[in-house]
């Protein structure tokens, strides 16, 4: 067989092809949204999603889960629409700070080896506190120039598009082809050659977790600039979604082998997933199931292909 | 039918004095009910309500459609989408109960510019360019309070029975309360208590707190929920019951129809019905129609007094709260109450 139909190219085909059919589904059910303006409605939403799954790929880049995403990305929708909005410096001041806080967690989990899952679920209760400590009543509003950028009509192409691919290119350069980026990687696939070759794994986990920080604070930016507006539950959600969306994306839950554009990828599709389901009228006590359902079937057609990988 | 909808039409119109007729032609509207939360039977009697009311008014052929759907995990960004995604589907106007009051602000301003009709209840959302039908709980509270000043017109001790700590519902009822009693200056509110809306947590915390309090206790200002554990806990202290404000619920109901029964207990009981979804159906379908619609509605309470008390308990389902669904004319009613 040649190189089309290898294992190998099937596998990292998979995610696009799942997002297709999806799409196409979509198009066949509900023709309005093959438009401009449909288009922009369908996957808006989907950007902080994506944004809040290559911040999880980062962590799952080395070997670790973080459980405290969803909480983390409230908080920062709460900064933003409050202290960003009123005090941009002390906005910008708390951001930066909670960025440092990741990078701290990092070193904190690779210093005392602890269960990064432990750590973060820990740290989802102090992002939702302090979100609630933040914005007490939902409330707020959005800094104009966040919700200039989100609600963008780019002739042509619409925005949430451009976005996506934005994300997905500038993650991809940064991460598969920069050296630094392999060592990074490395940091998850084979961490103790790393270590034996002079790199320092602190700093690299302190690094990758200061980088997951960074798109949460972007993903959570991006949220309140679609809402306008925050509430301290507001992105509770983002946990599971940006670990599925990496999954299903092509990522693995060890060994470094993570895929920044089938991140974005799977991000979309889960979005997309949703929208599906409720045009097909679906009664809402099935759709989570359903939800579910579609991410066994993807993960399913991966292993099978897996296997086939593995008999050569 | 036909007839008696034209008649309080006109009615409403003559009464308000409204400028605009509207009798612009709805049957090929279509409209959605956007819910974010259907586990409890207060949500569950409020869609079984929604589909009650619609499924009519769309055999009548006053609508096209009036779809309900519910958000799987009652998520502000599952909503949001949920919103965007019916605005695909090509809705003219989304009723909604939100899951947060600023969080959907976006999707729904993406619903006003796409020209679809936003009236939200309950739930309600802050964005400008949607209705707000909302609850005036003050109000509430201060009605417990009139009620029992014109019942009891000597004054004397209350008793407050207050909700779930920290959610505003339970500050503005509680709000209403201490205004009424300010306002009527005979009574004196000698304990408050958490009944967290529930009769188990309500009867336990009256009965800590009563023998701590006097005997002369002449009424109980509740919040929904919890008269029936008040009254429990009176009964197991050996107490003379005072009158108890009761919340709609059907243990409530039940109760104080065997009292009235056996001694002439006299009360009345106030809550907000689910049925209110209904009445976001026809607000929103005048919109449709082309009426002049405030932005700023209020729900009528549902009020149960001594006379109608049989008529609510045999509507009322065991385990539910006391439903009414509204009719087009209740909501032309509350339209013009407003403007």
């Amino acid at each position: 067989m040649n190189g089309l139909f290898s294992p190998r190219m099937l596998r990292s085909l998979l995610p696009p092809l799942s997002l297709a059919v999806l799409l196409i589904a979509i198009f066949y059910l509900q023709p309005r949204t093959m438009s401009y303006f449909g288009l922009n409605l369908l996957l808006n939403l989907a950007i902080p999603i994506a944004l809040a799954t290559i911040a999880q790929m980062f962590v799952l880049c080395v070997n670790e889960l973080d459980l405290s995403i969803g909480g983390f990305v409230s908080l920062v929708a709460c900064i933003t629409a409050t202290w960003l909005y009123d005090t941009p410096l002390l906005g910008i001041a708390a951001l930066i700070g909670l960025v440092a806080v990741y990078a701290a967690l990092g070193a904190l989990i690779h210093l005392r080896n602890l269960p990064s899952i432990v750590v973060t679920l820990g740290m989802s209760f102090v992002w939702l506190g302090l979100a609630v400590l933040v914005l007490p009543t939902p409330g707020g509003k959005a800094p104009e120039y966040i919700r200039t950028l989100m609600t963008l009509k780019p002739p042509g192409i619409p925005f949430p598009i451009i976005a996506s691919v934005v994300i997905a290119i500038v993650v991809h350069i940064l991460l598969m082809r920069s050296a630094w980026g392999t060592v990074l990687r490395g940091a998850g696939g084979n961490p103790r050659s790393l270590e034996r070759a002079g790199w320092s794994l602190l700093r690299i986990k302190m690094i990758m977790f200061a980088l997951a920080g960074f798109f949460g604070v972007l993903s959570g930016m991006a949220l309140v600039g679609l809402t306008t507006s925050a509430d301290a539950n507001i992105a509770l959600r983002y946990t599971l979604l940006s670990i599925a969306g990496v999954i299903l994306g092509g990522g693995e839950f060890v060994g470094g082998r993570v895929s920044p554009i089938g991140a974005v990828i799977g991000a979309v599709t889960l979005a997309l997933a949703g929208s599906f389901l409720s045009f097909l009228r679906l009664n809402p006590d099935w759709q989570i199931g359903a939800q579910g359902a579609i991410l066994i079937i993807v993960l399913a057609l991966r292993i099978l292909i897996s296997r086939t990988e593995a008999k050569r | 039918m036909k007839t008696i909808t034209t008649l309080g039409m006109v009615t409403a119109v003559a009464l308000s004095g409204m400028t605009v007729s509207a009798i612009a032609d709805t049957s090929d509207k279509r409209i959605a009910l956007s819910n974010n939360y259907a586990g409890n039977s207060w949500r569950q009697a409020m869609l079984g309500s929604w589909e009650k009311v619609t499924g009519e008014a769309v055999e009548n052929g006053t609508v096209a459609a009036a779809d309900a759907f519910t958000t799987a995990e009652n998520q502000v960004t599952e909503q949001a989408a949920q919103i965007q995604n019916l605005i695909l589907q090509g809705y003219d106007a989304i009723v909604v109960n939100a899951a947060s009051p600023e969080g959907l602000n976006g999707a729904v301003k993406e619903a006003c510019d796409a020209g679809v009709v936003v009236v939200s209840f309950d739930g309600i959302v802050t964005e400008p360019c949607a209705w707000r039908i909302a609850v005036d709980f003050k109000q509430m509270g201060k009605d417990e309070v009139l009620y029992l000043s014109d019942k009891l017109s000597e004054g004397g001790n209350l008793l407050e029975i207050r909700g779930l700590a920290g959610v505003f519902v339970d500050d503005e009822i509680s709000a209403g309360i201490h205004e009424g009693v300010a306002e009527t200056g005979k009574f004196e509110i000698v304990g408050s208590v958490h009944g967290n809306w529930a009769q188990d947590v309500s009867q336990k915390a009256v009965a800590g707190i009563l023998p701590s309090l006097p005997d002369d206790i002449v009424g109980v200002v509740t919040q929904g929920g919890d008269g029936y554990g008040a009254a429990q806990a009176f009964k197991a202290a050996g107490r003379d019951i005072p009158v108890i404000v009761m919340g709609n619920r059907h243990d409530e109901l039940s109760w104080w129809k065997e009292q009235k029964d056996a001694s002439g207990y006299e009360t009345m009981s106030v809550s907000i019905a689910p049925g209110v979804s209904t009445l976001a159906f026809w607000v929103a379908q005048q919109i449709l129609d082309g009426a002049d619609v405030p932005k700023d509605l209020t729900v009528p309470f549902l009020r149960i007094d001594q006379d109608n008390l049989e008529d609510n308990l045999a509507n009322t389902e065991e385990g539910g709260v006391a439903n009414v669904e509204y009719t087009l004319e209740d909501a032309q009613a509350v339209i013009s109450g407003a403007s």
